[in-house]
């Protein structure tokens, strides 16, 4: 006979029979009634009419009787409050039961019922079954107290559970000290500043000593806790990473995973030519690869994870490519991802393996699976300098297959690869122009365009292929409108006399016939230029590009630091830090890595901007304090005389090198040191006002939170341009990372989905480090907030106003453009401070010639530099001299380059004059 | 931490029964899951983590059910999986078979389990030989064995009761390796490797400590032995009871079995392994008419280490792709039996004994209907199944296995060796 009866009962006037059963005097037919009961919860009736009757079911020595009217009870409590107490007095009974399962279930169902009212019934017995001489109960209790907290941490405290708890780490069994470790940093987390777990070599051998013993899952929760620890220096480190390595032979994969986290994260602390360095990198090699056995959902997991390690430290599984390779029959998300780490740990000594598989995968049927293959191949070329060749003629024999999609993703990713090796594949135009037919993709389309138009020199009939595109000019979507534009424009200024016609029908298209505001500013601009000062018009439109960057997926270096030390949670597994998928964990502290520590060098790159700071002080005489002020003093402050417009940017200008402070103060520093000398514009307060203003209301504000001002959200993309979807955001950097806030409005009738984000290249190569996380369809009339975490490492291109960032959304309905302005301060990074007496040598060592000054009006002194220093611009030194306040700051932007800046205050006058000295690095 | 609730959702998405853990949740979140997976599926975006605002669902399918874990924070997701396929794990053994059926029938056992597995959100016991000594599915006997404190729970051997009795004392330990090869349309090798595992059973009385030696190579080098084959072994994984930090130390496996049957532990093999049966295939389609195929399997010729004897490949199963609209099967055979399974479009070759050094042949013809399919097919590749006993391809042996019980019993170690194929995948034309 199985359950499966109870479930049969569907007559009516059922709960009056189920509460005449629930009172009988036979103790069979009460727990048959019970199992109805709950059969009924089951399938979500509910029962709840029945709770004085269950209750009074509670006290049996029948222990299934009992577990089943316990389960009813954490049901349906909350909806009872005030029956639930009915309840009170049996849990206080059974957990003196002489027999340990009952005092145990008691004291785990007691901390399940989340009604406030009786929770300070339930201390005594917790107290007791805390210190219970059987290891099951206490390992009960131990969770009881998490449970608890959640429901009363004010209560928890007072009664004293979370020092009982701490002791319980040092209990002789080991599953109990597991729960315990489990329980307080549960507790720790959702309460970051209680300082809970105060870990100290101590505790942490017991730890260490109760890992060998526990369940699996206790290893897990003692790992997970290890790896929140900062040893005390690498000694310890190496002595923590000893004992935990044996885990990673551990059948379970998430043992293993937890494992990698603290080594991962204590690796950071030993000394890299430590011979014990090179051990332990090679001990990790195998059991990630094993991971790669394991069931498909873990592999997901693992191969995520892999993608950050073998971006932190790649060395670990450089031999490792064959592993990666796709199988047949796995989950389309494995292989997706298996694809990127196999891009990702390309390298010429296995380039070749690599696209034989690529090649391979690019004849599958999965059309995702294809296109990033494809995808995959011109990544490679971008890679791999040695490859290109052998990529692009795969490239062209996957063209050959005639597979719609397949080529039109090879020519977009050929596109590309043009722009990373100009002037070295054009003879493969030819075979791209031969499907110049079957291109109807936009991103497809608008590629042809841009090669046609680039190497129209060379195509004899780039006319004519243009020209064929034109005749459906208002079809094309607005990527392919923009890029043929320019490409006519390109092609005229190549070859001007047969190509007239062609462009005057494009800008007037552009200018007349559309409705497209960017499409039709591209126009006016390229007309007025083109009938104005030819010459320069094809200084700037044939100017020479900028390279691509590598990579340019990789993870912002700061992320990557912290979510290393999230290896194996869903952080890891979004690439996302906790605070952008976690409500409430705004304000916890991001996780960061421990520093290296003896010799070691650090992972990342030196600071260019500090080392180069260090270098440029003068080496060997140092001057008093009095007299380098008294110099700094000395400098001319006075505004230089303008002499004229800025010039357009040169096309060879260093990227580094670029102008702060926005608009007018175009070249403000040329390269390096005075390297360009430049016109001062005459005005500077209107595109300084973006930037520093907005730091200076700071002074004003009251009862700001500390860290990097944001400025309040304003409308970027009005409903009525987007079909009803409304943007209003900001910008704001949090704990090292640029965040785009945003928040998102349907005014619309219909419901947007599929939400994604593109940013144009702009001055500081920012790009959103992840996709827009926008997860639930947005109905009509509802608002959500999007919070996109930002890289530095996109293309770069000099944008005007320097701040300008030119946003693309799409979702479901269609493609909207919009540009924004982020404030400069967002990129001032942490580790701007410079040192006093670097300071003071590169303020002189600056030409005056990247000196600006102005004024900002009504601000306080005080209070300012601590605001300041929230938004990573960091007061090196204060001086009052002649009745005149002076502050001396430093930042420095994520590019590399450093802005020194006085500010001069005339004590009583409210007004601040800045002066500002920049140079690149 | 993990989970704040788990489900089980029958195909529709119906619950058909959950445990709420942490409360941090509202459990008709679930209502979401089933949509978001549609809606990925068909977007061909399916993934093993769906979100729907700031809830999280990580999932798993088992046979007709899903099982779902949510949270709203950001838990361990390893965790999380490990513990899902646990559930599925403990369920079989409590039903033989984890389905809806299973799930209704069995609601009352499902919730004392589920009850025990975790606990706000930790998973605690999880070994199922332990649960059965104190969650039994007959609610009669539940009084006597109940009654008692379940100890093992507790212990730090966690997989093992006290006063266990058997009247002879045995342990038999099987190796089976599984050998996965890729090769390629030209009959290149693309990939190989071996992953072994070995199985105990054991019968042994008390709580006894076992000694396992294997010919592995780096034991060997620590101990300065430098006779007969070495296997290097790429990775080694521990069932529970294995004292890592001892063979992290020096290599020793040793141990206190889980009594009956276990897996004590899968190693990987990275040596390149020729394939033990090599296939020669010829597919031709003809479009609107017919496909032919010819297939050629050949088995390598080798010795067994122990006893000079030729091999013999057992259950040896060749599965051949078709197209999906093929029709009217005709088969040839040299040996064995042909069948066409067409759900999964496959002809199916069965040889029961092959022995080394043969080669038997099957041709096949199908025909095409006139109207060709307009869907792309895949081209999945042909598999090969097989069993060769008395035989691993690595050369790993059991060297000793010492068994030492404070009684001071005598107790038989019986050893077996197996090689299966992982599925050997050769790539079509």
């Amino acid at each position: 006979m199985t359950d499966s009866k109870y479930f049969t009962t569907t007559k009516k006037g059922e709960i009056f029979e189920l509460k005449a059963e629930l009172n009988s005097d036979k103790k069979e037919k009460k727990k048959e009634a019970v199992k109805k009961v709950i059969a009924s919860m089951t399938v979500g009736k509910d029962v709840s009419a029945l709770f004085p009757d269950v209750v009074n079911c509670m006290q049996t020595d029948n222990l299934e009787l009992k577990k089943l009217v316990y389960l009813y009870l954490m049901n349906y409590a909350k909806s009872q409050p005030d029956m639930a107490i009915m309840a009170v007095n049996t849990f206080v009974k059974d957990c003196e039961d002489p027999n340990p399962l009952i005092r145990a279930l008691a004291v785990r169902t007691m901390g399940c019922i989340r009604v406030d009212k009786i929770t300070e019934y339930l201390c005594e017995p917790l107290r007791k079954c805390l210190k219970d001489e059987d290891p099951y109960v206490r390992k009960t209790a131990a969770v009881c107290v998490a449970k608890l907290h959640d429901i009363n941490a004010q209560l928890v405290e007072d009664q004293g559970f979370l020092d009982t708890l701490k002791d319980l780490i040092s209990d002789s069994n080991p599953m109990v000290v597991a729960n315990a470790v489990a329980a307080l940093s549960e507790i720790a987390e959702s309460h970051p500043n209680s300082n809970l777990l105060d870990l100290n070599p101590q505790t942490i051998n017991k730890l260490l000593t109760a890992l060998n013993e526990c369940t699996e899952w206790g290893q897990i929760f003692i790992l997970d806790c290890l790896a929140n620890y900062t040893p005390r220096d690498d000694r310890e480190s190496q002595s923590i990473c000893e004992r935990v390595t044996p885990r990673l032979s551990h059948a379970n994969s998430a043992v293993v995973l937890s494992a990698v986290k603290v080594l991962m994260k204590f690796m950071e602390m030993l000394p890299k030519d430590l011979d014990y360095y090179g051990t332990l990198l090679k001990k990790l090699a195998p059991p990630l690869v094993t991971l790669l056995s394991a069931e498909p959902e873990l592999q997901y997991v693992a191969l995520r994870n892999i993608n950050l390690i073998v971006q932190r430290r790649p060395e670990i599984l450089k031999h490792e490519m064959k592993v990666f390779f796709v199988k047949y029959n796995d989950p389309i998300y494995v292989k997706l991802e298996k694809l990127d780490i196999m891009i990702r740990l390309a390298s010429q000594a296995n380039i070749a393996q690599v696209l034989a598989e690529l090649k391979e995968y690019a004849t599958e049927v999965d059309v995702d699976f294809v296109r990033k293959a494809v995808r995959a191949i011109g990544r490679c070329a971008i890679k791999v300098e040695q490859s290109a060749e052998r990529c692009v003629s795969t490239l062209l024999d996957l063209i050959q297959t005639k597979v719609n999609y397949v080529v039109q993703e090879a020519i977009v990713v050929i596109k590309d690869i043009f722009r990373k090796y100009p002037n070295k594949y054009e003879s493969v135009i030819a075979t791209l122009c031969e499907n110049l037919d079957s291109l109807d993709e936009p991103e497809a389309r608008a590629a042809m365009i841009w090669i046609v138009g680039e190497y129209a020199e060379r195509i004899d009939n780039a006319d004519e292929l243009l020209e064929s595109f034109l005749e459906g000019f208002h079809d094309e979507s607005t990527q392919v409108q923009l890029q043929l534009l320019t490409a006519i424009v390109k092609l005229f200024l190549k070859k001007p006399t047969e190509t007239q016609e062609l462009v005057q029908q494009v800008l007037s298209l552009a200018t007349q016939d559309s409705d497209n505001p960017d499409l039709r500013d591209r126009g006016y601009i390229y007309w007025r230029l083109l009938s104005t000062d030819p010459v320069a018009a094809k200084e700037v439109v044939l100017a020479e590009k900028p390279l691509i960057s590598e990579e340019t997926d990789l993870i912002e270096p700061t992320l990557l630091e912290e979510l290393i030390c999230h290896i194996g949670t869903l952080a890891s597994v979004y690439h996302k830090p906790p605070s952008a998928f976690v409500e409430g964990s705004r304000g916890v502290q991001h996780k960061r890595l421990p520093g290296s520590a003896g010799s070691g060098e650090s992972v990342d790159s030196p600071d260019p901007g500090s080392a180069a700071g260090a270098s440029e002080a003068p080496p060997a005489v140092i001057p008093s304090q009095g007299d380098l002020l008294g110099d700094l003093l000395n400098l001319d402050l006075t505004p230089p005389t303008t002499t004229g417009p800025p010039p357009a940017p040169s096309s060879g200008m260093q990227l580094g090198a670029m102008d702060l402070l926005g608009g007018g103060l175009d070249s403000l520093m040329g390269a390096g040191f005075g390297a360009a000398p430049a016109a001062m514009p005459a005005s500077f307060s209107a595109p300084v006002s973006g930037g520093l203003d907005d730091l200076f209301d700071l002074g004003g504000g009251v009862g700001m939170p500390m860290g990097a001002y944001s400025p309040p959200k304003t409308i970027w993309l009005p409903a009525m341009k987007a079909k009803g979807l409304e943007i209003s955001g900001t910008f704001a950097r949090r704990a090292g990372v640029i965040q785009m806030e945003m928040t998102l409005t349907n005014k619309a009738m219909s419901v947007m989905t599929d939400f994604a984000i593109q940013f144009n290249r702009n001055s500081f190569g920012l790009a959103p480090a992840g996709p827009l996380q926008i997860l639930t369809p947005l109905s009509p009339n509802q608002s959500i907030e999007a919070s996109l975490p930002l890289s530095t490492v996109g293309p770069v291109m000099k944008m005007e106003p320097l701040t300008n960032l030119q946003v693309a959304v799409k979702n479901n309905i269609d493609v909207f453009y919009f540009s924004c302005q982020y404030p400069i301060s967002m990129l001032f990074v942490e580790d701007g401070k410079m040192e006093r007496q670097v300071f003071l040598a590169t303020w002189k060592d600056i030409p005056n010639d990247n000196e600006s000054q102005f004024q900002i009006k009504d601000c306080h002194l005080n209070a300012t530099s601590n605001k300041l220093q929230g938004s990573n611009v960091f007061t090196i030194a204060k001086r009052t001299v002649e009745g005149q306040d002076m502050l001396y700051q430093s930042m420095k932007l994520t590019n590399g380059i450093w802005v020194l800046a006085e500010l001069r205050v005339q004590t009583g006058n409210p007004n601040y004059t800045v002066s500002t000295l920049i140079f690149g690095v | 931490m993990s989970a704040s609730a788990v489900f089980v959702l029958d195909l529709k998405g119906k619950v058909l029964i959950c445990r709420n853990y942490k409360g941090d949740v509202d459990m008709a979140e679930i209502d979401h899951f089933m949509p978001l997976l549609m809606i990925h599926e068909e977007e061909g975006l399916l993934c093993p983590v769906l979100s729907h605002g700031s809830v999280h669902f990580m999932w798993i399918k088992h046979s007709n059910l899903y099982l779902v874990a949510t949270t709203n924070k950001n838990s361990n997701a390893s965790l999380v999986y490990s513990f899902l396929y646990k559930i599925v794990e403990v369920f079989t053994e409590y039903f033989k078979e984890l389905e809806e059926e299973s799930i209704q029938d069995n609601f009352v056992v499902v919730y004392e389990l589920l009850d025990e597995l975790m606990d706000f959100g930790f998973p605690q016991t999880t070994d199922s030989k332990i649960l059965q000594e104190y969650i039994t599915q007959e609610g009669a006997k539940l009084e006597v064995a109940k009654s008692k404190v379940p100890t093992t729970v507790t212990n730090a051997v966690s997989w093992r009761s006290e006063g266990i009795r058997y009247k002879k004392n045995e342990v038999f330990i099987d190796v089976i390796e599984s050998i996965n090869v890729l090769v390629n349309a030209n009959g290149s090798v693309m990939s190989s490797d071996i992953v072994g595992s070995i199985k105990l059973k054991t019968m042994l009385s008390g709580m006894p400590e076992l000694r396992l030696g294997l010919n592995d190579r780096v034991l060997f080098a620590l101990t300065g032995r430098d006779k007969g084959k070495t296997v290097v072994m790429e990775d080694v994984k521990f069932h529970q009871c294995v004292r890592l930090s001892r063979f992290d130390s020096d290599r020793t496996i040793s141990f206190i079995p889980p009594d009956g049957e276990s897996e004590l532990m899968s190693y990987r093999i990275n040596t390149h392994v020729k394939p033990l049966i090599w296939i020669e295939s010829v597919i031709e389609k003809f479009s609107h008419s017919r496909v032919e195929i010819m297939v050629k399997v050949i088995q390598r010729k080798m010795k067994y280490r122990q006893f000079k004897k030729q091999s013999v490949a057992n259950n040896v199963e060749v599965r051949v792709p078709v197209p999906s609209d093929a029709d009217s099967p005709k088969f040839k055979t040299s040996t064995g039996n042909a069948k066409y399974v067409p759900e999964k479009n496959l002809v199916v070759w069965t040889i029961k004994s092959f022995p080394g050094g043969k080669e038997f042949l099957m041709r096949a013809h199908f025909g095409l209907p006139s109207v060709e399919n307009n869907e792309l097919e895949g081209k999945p590749p042909i598999t090969v199944k097989f069993e060769i006993p008395y035989f691993t391809v690595s050369g790993i042996q059991v060297r000793y296995m010492k068994i030492i019980e404070k009684s001071g019993y005598q107790a038989l170690p019986w050893v077996r060796y197996i090689t299966q194929s992982g599925g050997k995948l050769l790539t079509q034309h």
